[in-house]
């Protein structure tokens, strides 16, 4: 076994994946939110879809893009080995656990957590991101260049209730995750310092409500606004 | 005051083990934990049955002997060892479950006595710094700043009890392994091997089967010594530098 | 037999350096064909089983914990002696041994002390290099304290756990060499059995504790380091595994016993509580440096005060008596530890106790918060009080604390010569098993010095001496010693099962104890000792015939462990018994009434009793025989102690 390989099968090192990865998908999630921001614009999703297509094309964001299914495939896949290994850890249970005393219950439940998270992602990758790849999306033309109307599919998307409450709870979800799941992320890569730590902290436990928020936010407003 | 108490009783490592309940009455508030059983088995080796076997030895908090996950919590309800746990601490009438440390790498031996040779073949994989007896500098020849040696303590205290163990839902030992890796790490002494010393320990926590960390927290609140989690960032740390710069292949 | 001490001739200061010279060597490519077995892995048997290994000899370590780190010598707190005189205050080696000499009462080795004194130093240097982490100063130097009354500040420590420190790094030494396959590690394996060929300790018989399986052990030299004897009064600051099983064996198969009764007890201990107690809980001696001794001026406030009629904070200071201060003007609270446990003894005898059970004194940090504030006294003893919080219940800063005198260390033990070598040829006793070092009283501080000394840097150099005159030939494991030895394990084994009698084990090592304490505890009489003589006769001839030990020997049996080591304790008993009475004086840890001066200090007898008394087993119920090694002081001068 190669010293790279043994590395990356270590539970230090696929604790390093889920780490990166996470992290990455942090970034990719400020990225994601940031844009998205362009919903509440009220141009009726002109820039938005100048910013879709822009996604979809431009070859830096393209190679980020292949980085965000990586990260995502990884973290998957590394959530689950570890997820088995830890459970082998200890084959017999305890009769009774007082956890909830020493720890979060958002820590504990990473895994679930991020289950409901990857079911949310599919459908929601189906009902936007395969559509603007390979699906039937209208047309419109801004300046004389044609653009795929990525904004209609929102907004038809979001004029349905239960996908409304589909997302806002998934947003919920997602809220726990990032909540031990940012600071985690850099305890895991070893930045534990006196002085930044706290610092680390707080930054995640605004990150974790913040982001998730606005994402909420864009189904509740296109939902009351059309 | 009076209690009931629910144990874990298994014969040997092979048996499947089961709950059994004893009620235990004239328990006084001024008893720690462990003479409450005492009691109990005085009783029971009255009635001529097996006394309740678990490990202990100092009574004072320091050899790290004594286990016990009582009501759910390794050494129970305060962050102290279970010798240093008084009976004040439970309420008349409660039941009390007392179960081994549960771990593929601490299998049970008997009722509540677990293996945990794990541990010390951790250590062993580097654990030290190598030096033999004799042929060693003045004491005073290198000065360690008050707050390096001061942090190193921390670390050194742990006992070993394996609460860490206990606590963690992955039964994960990266606070214990954590606590001997920083400790050398820290002290000028420890630098010769500090690359090899990361690897090899971990390699070996990784072998005897214990999980790996999702830093939820639960080891540091349990130690009966405050041992932080600093020191798994510091070993992760450790660990990373040491995998990408060792000469080791 | 006459004792050879085998103390090398010459001046005080050049006998170890000779000694070492004149001591054969084992070649080198021979070392590897030589086994040393070391049983028990504290402080004394890790710190030697890993100076071995080095070498190059193959150490089997024995340890009945789960792991060499739980060895009772994690216990000990304060601090490890040294004579560094890194504080430039006049320490030295010659200081050191004469502290230690003097603290003992005159009735330690001198030789033996001086090279304690000596290696002293090394063994700071040994424990910084594995990355033990002293307390330091903010220049990055070692902090040293003054302690258990010195006069200087020699005293090493790592917050209020150094022996567990020191533990530490001798057992990741230890580690090391079982990594290198240097060391063979048997934990959970009690040794129950020496094994002797030819007159010369060549194995030992064990018990695996988990399968009960009798096993033997070969070996070309055997160690016990297997600490004191201390839990023969059942309560005592010892861990509850400590026993004396092995050093007894030993003795039975022919090691002489040193000065069994010397025993030292340590003034601040937590008080019993009630019938329930399994342990006591010491706390650091530093608290006398700045807590008040106290008890009721008189019996009837002592009484109301137990009823729970009054409140302690309320009885005036005209009604206190601080009974060290009063007795002993210019040390006060700081008196050794005998003079200040028997006090309260005394104090406690006239019915001026505190507690419920009238066997404690208040230890009272009133006067020192009001005179340093509370936030320094949390500073110097935050983590000491919130133990004592913990324990009782009570918080130290509103009421005095109440403390009680408890057993903590066993300064007797198996006869050694200057090689640390027992009278039996090949067998070896290190550390707390041994007598050699501190005579009949043992300074704070010098128990953690004694081990790692042992340990590190004496065996290594006196184990050759013997091995370079015995062949590397394997010692045969099938030899017919090993099997008698075995079979006679086995058969004690079933004995003990087959009484299937009504009293549980530690009915029995209760009774022992009460016998003990109350009889050659604090206060020895001739009286007392002759009718503690009888019971302890009685109690073993009821234990052989009404014990109970539940279960087989092919388990974990926990019940079983502890009956064999109380049968052990009761002989034992008996033995200091003996030694108490034939020594017909007082001094340090040993107390006779009858032998004390107009104001009730010891009194010893140099002309008659400066000897080591090594007593020699002659047989199952037999009176043991009494044979002297003469201390002869040549370095110094034999003084009264005063402490007025």
């Amino acid at each position: 076994m190669s010293w790279v390989t043994k590395t990356l099968k270590s539970t230090l090192g696929r604790k390093l994946i889920m780490a990166l990865t996470g992290l990455f998908l942090i970034l990719f999630l400020t990225g994601h939110v940031s844009g998205n921001l362009l919903l509440f614009k009220g141009d009726g999703g002109e820039a938005f879809n100048m910013y879709a297509k822009f996604m979809t094309t431009n070859p830096a964001v393209k190679l980020l893009s292949y980085l965000t299914y990586i990260s995502v495939i990884g973290h998957v896949i590394y959530s689950i080995t570890l997820n088995r290994l830890n459970k082998s850890a200890r084959p017999i249970g305890y009769a009774e656990s007082g956890a909830f005393t020493n720890s979060t219950w958002s820590s504990r439940n990473m895994g679930i957590l991020g289950t409901i998270i990857l079911v949310f992602l599919a459908g929601h990758l189906y009902s936007f991101w395969f559509q603007i790849h390979w699906g039937d999306v209208p047309i419109v033309t801004y300046a004389g260049e044609e653009y795929k109307d990525l904004y209609s599919v929102v907004k038809v998307a979001f004029q349905q209730e239960w996908m409304v409450a589909l997302y806002v709870v998934a947003m919920t979800f997602l809220g726990f995750h990032l909540s031990h799941g940012f600071a985690s992320a850099f305890q895991t890569l070893g930045l534990n310092h006196k002085k930044y730590s706290p610092a680390i902290k707080t930054l995640g436990s605004i990150y974790c409500v913040l982001v998730p928020v606005l994402f909420a936010s864009m189904p509740l407003y296109i939902y009351f606004t059309s | 005051m009076q209690l009931t108490l629910k144990i874990w009783r298994q014969k040997n490592a092979s048996d499947k083990g089961g709950f059994a309940t004893y009620p235990v009455d004239h328990v006084s508030k001024d008893m720690s934990f462990l003479e409450m059983l005492d009691v109990l088995n005085e009783e029971l080796t009255e009635k001529g049955q097996d006394p309740v076997h678990f490990d202990h030895d100092c009574r004072e908090g320091i050899c790290g002997s004594c286990s016990l996950y009582i009501n759910g919590k390794p050494h129970g309800p305060l962050q102290t060892t279970t010798c240093q746990l008084h009976m004040r601490s439970f309420n008349d009438g409660e039941t009390v479950t007392i179960e081994p440390w549960r771990a593929k790498a601490f299998p049970v031996l008997k009722d509540l006595v677990v293996d945990r040779y794990a541990f010390d073949r951790i250590i062993q994989a580097g654990g030290y710094v190598s030096v033999g007896t004799g042929g060693v500098p003045d004491a005073n020849e290198i000065p360690i700043p008050k707050t390096i040696a001061d942090l190193a303590m921390d670390a050194a205290q742990c006992i070993g009890c394996g609460a860490c163990v206990a606590a963690c839902k992955n039964a994960s030992a990266m606070l214990f392994t954590s606590a001997k890796v920083s400790q050398l790490a820290l002290l000028p002494q420890g630098q010769v091997e500090r690359k090899t010393r990361a690897e090899k320990m971990v390699a070996q926590m990784d072998a005897e089967g214990f999980g790996a960390c999702t830093n939820t927290g639960a080891c540091e609140a349990e130690c009966p010594k405050g041992i932080s989690i600093t020191n798994i960032a510091r070993m992760n740390r450790e660990y990373f530098s040491a995998v990408v710069s060792s000469e080791n292949l | 037999m006459i004792l050879d001490s085998k103390i090398p001739a010459g001046p005080l200061a050049e006998k170890w350096t000779k000694h070492k010279f004149n001591s054969k060597l084992v070649n080198p490519a021979n070392k590897r064909k030589y086994e040393v077995i070391v049983v028990g892995t504290g402080l004394a048997g890790a710190s030697a089983a890993a100076s071995l290994a080095e070498l190059g000899y193959n150490v089997k370590a024995f340890t009945f914990h789960d792991s060499p780190r739980r060895a009772h010598s994690i216990a000990a707190q304060g601090g490890i002696n040294a004579a560094k005189n890194y504080q430039n205050d006049g320490d030295s080696v010659f200081r050191l041994f004469y502290d230690t000499v003097k603290g003992g009462d005159y009735r330690a080795r001198e030789a033996n002390v001086y090279r304690l004194a000596e290696v002293s130093v090394k063994i700071i240097d040994q424990c910084v290099a594995q990355g033990v982490p002293f307390a330091r100063e903010y220049g990055g130097l070692l902090s040293n304290r003054s302690f258990g009354g010195a006069q200087v500040s020699r005293t090493f420590y790592a917050r209020g756990q150094t022996g567990q420190q020191l533990l530490l790094g001798a057992y990741s030494a230890l580690s090391r060499q079982v990594a290198n396959g240097k060391v063979k590690l048997y934990p959970r394996s009690e040794m129950m059995d020496v094994v002797m060929i030819d007159g010369q300790a060549r194995g030992i018989v064990t018990r695996n504790l988990i399968t009960g399986a009798v096993e033997t052990h070969t070996a070309h030299a055997v160690l016990l380091c297997t600490g004191g004897y201390g839990n023969v009064f059942f309560l005592s600051t010892n861990a509850m595994g400590s026993n004396v099983t092995a050093a007894w064996r030993a003795h039975k198969r022919g090691a002489y016993f040193a000065n069994p009764c010397f025993t030292q007890i340590h003034p601040t201990c937590i008080p019993v509580s009630g019938d329930h107690q399994s342990k006591l809980t010491l706390m650091s001696e530093s608290l006398r440096n700045d807590g008040r001794v106290w008890v009721p001026a008189t019996k009837e406030t002592a009484e109301k005060l137990r009823k729970g009629e009054i409140k302690v904070n309320d009885i005036k200071e005209e009604d206190r008596d601080y009974f060290l201060e009063r007795k002993y003007p210019s040390f006060g609270n700081l008196v050794p530890r005998d003079v200040a446990s028997r006090n309260a003894k005394y104090v406690c005898d006239e019915g001026r106790g505190v507690n419920e059970t009238g066997e404690a004194v208040f230890l009272d940090f009133r006067d020192a918060i009001k005179r340093d504030t509370k936030a320094i006294i949390a500073s110097k003893y935050g983590n000491l009080f919130d133990m004592y919080k913990q324990i009782t219940g009570e918080d130290p800063y509103q009421v005095p604390m109440m403390i009680y005198p408890a057993v903590h260390y066993t300064m007797g033990g198996l006869w050694v010569d200057y090689n640390l070598m027992t009278t039996i040829p090949g067998l070896y006793a290190l550390g707390e098993a041994n007598f050699s070092d501190h005579g009949a009283n043992r300074l704070g501080a010098s128990a953690l010095m004694q081990g790692l000394a042992d340990g590190y840097f004496v065996i290594p150099y006196t184990i050759g001496d013997y091995l370079a005159q015995t062949l590397p030939k394997p010692i045969d494991a099938n030899h017919p010693e090993f099997i008698k030895a075995a079979e006679e394990v086995k058969n004690r084994i079933s004995q003990l099962l087959k009484i299937k009698g009504k009293k549980s084990v530690d009915y029995f090592h209760k009774i022992l104890g009460k016998i003990m304490w109350n009889e050659c505890g604090m206060a020895r009489s001739a009286e007392g000792l002759k009718k503690a003589k009888a019971e302890i006769k009685e109690l073993k001839r009821d234990f052989w015939a009404d014990v109970k030990v539940l279960g087989t020997n092919e388990e974990l049996n926990l019940t079983l462990e502890k009956a064999h080591r109380v049968a052990d304790f009761i002989e034992l008993g008996e033995l200091m018994i003996d030694d108490a009475l034939s020594r017909e004086e007082s001094c340090g840890g040993h107390f006779r009434e009858e032998y004390q001066t107009p104001e009730g200090e010891a009194l010893r007898d140099d002309e008659n009793f400066a000897y080591v008394a090594a007593w020699k087993y002659m047989g199952e119920n037999q009176e043991e025989e009494l044979h002297k090694e003469p201390l002869v002081f040549e370095n110094v001068k034999l003084t009264q102690r005063s402490y007025k």
